[in-house]
């Protein structure tokens, strides 16, 4: 700014400066033009200031993978931002003590043995020899001891809830850690991945605001890339890491995140071959088919079992109207969830059955009371729930939000509208942004039915029994119980299910608690959403295991 | 005298400026829910005591005529806060992308201004012609485009069509590194999003440009400058357009404030990494001490420019006189 003044000074004293002697108007106009040319020539001259990879190498195409991630992340350490943005960048840099196989299985990371004690009170991590931090020091249990203690349980946006009951870690030598708990946690194994639980540098963090450290724009970790340079508005770039434990693996040099801000332009940069890859919907559903069609691009939807994504319609069990069961069933019975899978998510995705994620297959279970379309017998309970239709043919009026992050939840929000309209409730929707949606629903409480995206996450402890447990009704928090529904069987099933350390029961209990939440209908589940990886047909080995972009692209080559 | 209008000038600028801080304050605050608010939603926090502390460490949970106090009292001594959602200071995040920025506006305003006085001299000297009905449809078009779909056209021509122009960015990742191959690199990148803003612009500085020419025209010094036989070049370039582009000028300070405006779209389609986007996000993701530091300097820009704006006018046109 101050060059900026000093130069705009600088030409209005030479124009003034020469006002006092005798020019004709035109001559001022020509001196003006001229003073245009010179300003545009300044204009380049600002360029080379811009210039800040200069040391950097020209690379080669066939080691350079280009990524790009949708919306610009804020920061890049995920430890204190779980935004699924943040999560596709951390992972590159931060390592987990686990990661996940597709059966949801724990396989090796920074630990390369654990232990579940059998009452479920401490986990023993046996963790790898001779890793180092990308600034040379050796990573040790002490690094663990901190991340969980000072870090995950404190500041993870997440973490205070999902490590609720860890007492301590211990560390006994450098390279064990235990994890004890105050009560069986199992839920906990499944949430050590590096997009969840990232290991963080005690010597680069100890001692400081870690919320404020300057690495968390700049990660030191002890991933397969290290952090080399973030251009803010326009991409990231993160070089190979050439000590990496996992190594002879990765054959990409370096790694270039773009961040393109329109869909239409992300599109085109596919096509024209300048991004390689892209996750979490890069590109307008309704365009994904004619991107298909393209000798060198291809669509997944795998690599987003870990998420759980769905898409659940909320009623709010404060609003009398919907106090009455058979309401709220005849609203369900009157949504064609298939036809909304089909054509407001292109079909990707699937009509939800329960409120767990058909992709947690550990937990998931079919067999739940049913809702399925059937317009006639949505209005014979309303009728029967005593809201006859007046004149005009309307029931009765509610307002519904939908949440504001993609296109297609405005989309199904015009779907309910109409649907509602033929079992005649009127529906008046709600356009807002999403600090505005977040107040509506979870901290006013003045929404009367809602709908959302919500990550089930790998375990229903952590990322289902916050929509329906009553101790989780809390003026403020996004994504917890905003419904109010409250009931003592659902809690006893809830409260069992964080504390069973066998699976088989621990399954039976979420099946229990799978019906019951059919049966109460405080939510309709929508839609099993399936996110979709665009990429370039040059990209290989990113499917191999759970976390899809969410991975640490540690095994990913080009062709 | 004219120490005395500086002076004045100066003075009242800083009262505008007061007055637009804390403006800007009080309507962003109207919007409901916070930074935090965002940060929890897109993290999917779980926790009261989380969203509590974050509150406490961003001073959200002071009052708001205190919020607004802490505010000026950091802006007097040219501190625009911290942005929390980034980590960084404001100053430093604006001063990230400004040159950007400024690089479009100034060169999509300076294709605008120049195609602008073409168009209109040309449509002006022969009106009701066949030229003229070509440029001023053209120039309605321009106008009534929407400059997302322009941009989106032009890629898809420029870019995946013919392959001649980059799709978006501002530079090549690991282009090139001399001098000279950035500026090339650099203008490459610039030819779509410049073109795509000034459209609108050229449209606008067209048909004034026409109107104002054709308004001269009726003038008695132009019939003199005919009847003492000059040719209708002479007379058109040499009487009607230099007096023609006054209006223009004027027009061209108001605008360049809506043209911060107007890039917010441009630069989201062509990815151009400058304030209107930074501005844009800032908003959604109620980053208020970023959205206000943005505007604050964009009114010190408007600002400023409106005074040399009328500097110039005065030393162009000696009729009018700067007034203290």
């Amino acid at each position: 700014m101050m060059a900026f003044r000093t130069l705009a000074g600088g030409y209005l004293d030479l124009l003034l400066g020469k006002g006092e002697m005798e020019f004709s108007y035109r001559d001022r106009l020509k001196l003006l033009g001229g003073v245009a040319v010179l300003a545009g020539l300044h204009a380049t001259g600002v360029l080379p200031a811009m210039d800040v990879i200069g040391a950097a190498l020209a690379q080669d195409a066939k080691k350079t993978l280009r990524v790009t991630i949708v919306p610009e992340p804020p920061s890049l350490n995920t430890a204190f931002n779980t935004a699924i943005m943040v999560q596709q960048i951390s992972t590159k840099m931060l390592d987990g003590l686990l990661a996940y196989d597709k059966n949801f299985e724990p396989m090796p990371a920074l630990a390369t043995e654990w232990k579940v004690a059998d009452d479920g009170l401490s986990i023993t991590f046996k963790l790898r020899s001779g890793v180092k931090w990308h600034d040379g020091a050796p990573f040790t249990s002490a690094d663990v001891k901190y991340s969980f203690e000072e870090i995950l349980k404190k500041h993870h946006p997440r973490g205070r809830a999902t490590f609720a009951n860890v007492a301590e870690v211990e560390a006994p030598d450098p390279l064990t850690a235990v994890i004890k708990f105050s009560k069986p946690s199992p839920y906990v194994m499944a949430a050590l991945s590096a997009s969840e639980s990232p290991i963080l540098p005690k010597h680069l963090y100890e001692g400081g605001d870690p919320t404020a450290n300057k690495l968390n724009n700049a990660p030191i970790g002890t991933g397969p890339y290290k952090f080399v340079e973030w251009q803010r508005g326009s991409y990231i770039k993160l070089g190979r890491n050439p000590d990496y434990w996992g190594k002879g693996k990765s054959e990409v040099e370096s790694m270039i995140v773009r961040f393109i801000p329109d869909a239409g332009a992300r599109a085109v940069a596919f096509e024209t071959g300048e991004l390689d890859i892209g996750g979490t919907d890069p590109i307008a559903l309704a365009d994904l088919d004619r991107i298909k069609a393209l000798p060198n691009l291809a669509v997944t939807t795998d690599g987003y079992a870990m998420c759980g994504a769905m898409y659940y319609f909320e009623f709010n069990m404060r609003d009398p109207q919907f106090k009455d069961v058979r309401v709220r069933q005849a609203i369900a019975h009157a949504i064609n969830r298939e036809f909304v899978a089909k054509n407001v998510w292109f079909g990707y995705g699937s009509a939800a059955t329960g409120p767990i994620s058909q992709k947690l297959t550990k937990f998931y279970t079919a067999d739940v009371p049913k809702y399925p379309f059937d317009p006639k017998k949505a209005e014979a309970l309303l009728d029967a729930a005593g809201f006859p239709r007046k004149a005009g043919g309307v029931r009765f009026k509610i307002t519904h939000d939908p949440s504001t992050y993609s296109e297609q939840y405005r989309r199904f929000g015009e779907y309910f509208k109409q649907a509602m309209r033929a079992i005649g409730i009127d529906v008046d929707l709600q356009s807002t942004d999403a600090a505005t949606f977040q107040k509506r629903i979870w901290t006013d409480n003045v929404y009367q039915t809602s709908s959302y995206g919500i990550f089930n996450l790998p375990d229903p402890t952590i990322g289902v029994q916050r929509m329906y447990w009553s101790k989780n009704i809390r003026k403020g928090v996004p994504y917890s119980n905003g419904s109010g529904y409250a009931s003592p069987e659902m809690d006893a099933l809830l409260e069992a299910g964080q504390n069973e350390v066998d699976i088989a029961k621990r399954r039976e209990i979420f099946n229990r608690m799978q019906v019951l939440a059919m049966t109460d209908l405080s939510i309709i589940p929508i839609i099993n959403v399936d996110y979709t990886t665009v990429y370039n047909k040059r990209v290989k080995g990113f499917t191999e295991d759970l976390e899809g972009v969410f991975g640490t692209y540690a095994n990913v080559a080009l062709a | 005298m004219m120490k005395r209008y500086l002076v004045r000038r100066a003075g009242q600028a800083l009262v505008v400026l007061v007055l637009i801080a804390c403006v800007n304050f009080l309507i962003l605050s109207l919007a409901p829910g916070d930074l935090v608010d965002v940060l929890a939603g897109e993290s999917g926090a779980g926790d009261p005591h989380y969203l509590q502390a974050l509150r406490e460490q961003y001073g959200l949970d002071k009052p708001l005529y205190s919020q607004l106090l802490q505010y000026l009292t950091n802006l007097v001594q040219l501190n625009l806060g911290f942005s929390f959602r980034f980590n960084l200071p404001v100053r430093d995040l604006i001063l990230m992308r400004l040159p950007a920025t400024l690089l479009l506006m100034f060169s999509s305003l300076a294709i605008a201004l120049l195609g602008g006085i073409v168009f209109g001299v040309a449509a002006a000297r022969a009106p009701r012609s066949l030229r003229d009905s070509l440029i001023s449809t053209a120039a309605m078009l321009a106008y009534s485009t929407p400059l997302f779909w322009a941009g989106l056209m032009l890629i898809i021509l420029f870019s995946v069509k013919l392959g001649v122009l980059p799709s978006g960015g501002m530079r090549t990742v690991d282009g090139p590194k001399d001098m000279w191959g950035i500026v090339v690199d650099v203008t490459r990148h610039l030819v779509l999003p410049s073109i795509t803003l000034a459209l609108f612009y050229m449209a606008t500085y067209t048909r004034l440009m026409r109107a104002s020419m054709l308004e001269i025209y009726n003038m008695d010094f132009v019939r003199t400058a005919k009847a003492k036989g000059l040719t209708s070049r002479d007379v058109a370039y040499r009487h009607v357009v230099p007096n023609s582009i006054l209006p223009l000028i004027s027009l061209f300070g108001v605008q360049l404030g809506s043209v911060l405006g107007g890039s917010v779209v441009v630069e989201v389609v062509f990815g151009w990494p400058g304030l209107g986007l930074l501005a844009f996000d800032a908003l959604f993701q109620r980053d208020i001490n970023l959205l206000m530091g943005i505007l604050f300097l964009s009114s010190v820009m408007v600002i400023l420019v409106n005074f040399a704006i009328d500097m110039l006018y005065s030393w162009l046109d000696p009729r009018i006189e700067v007034g203290a």
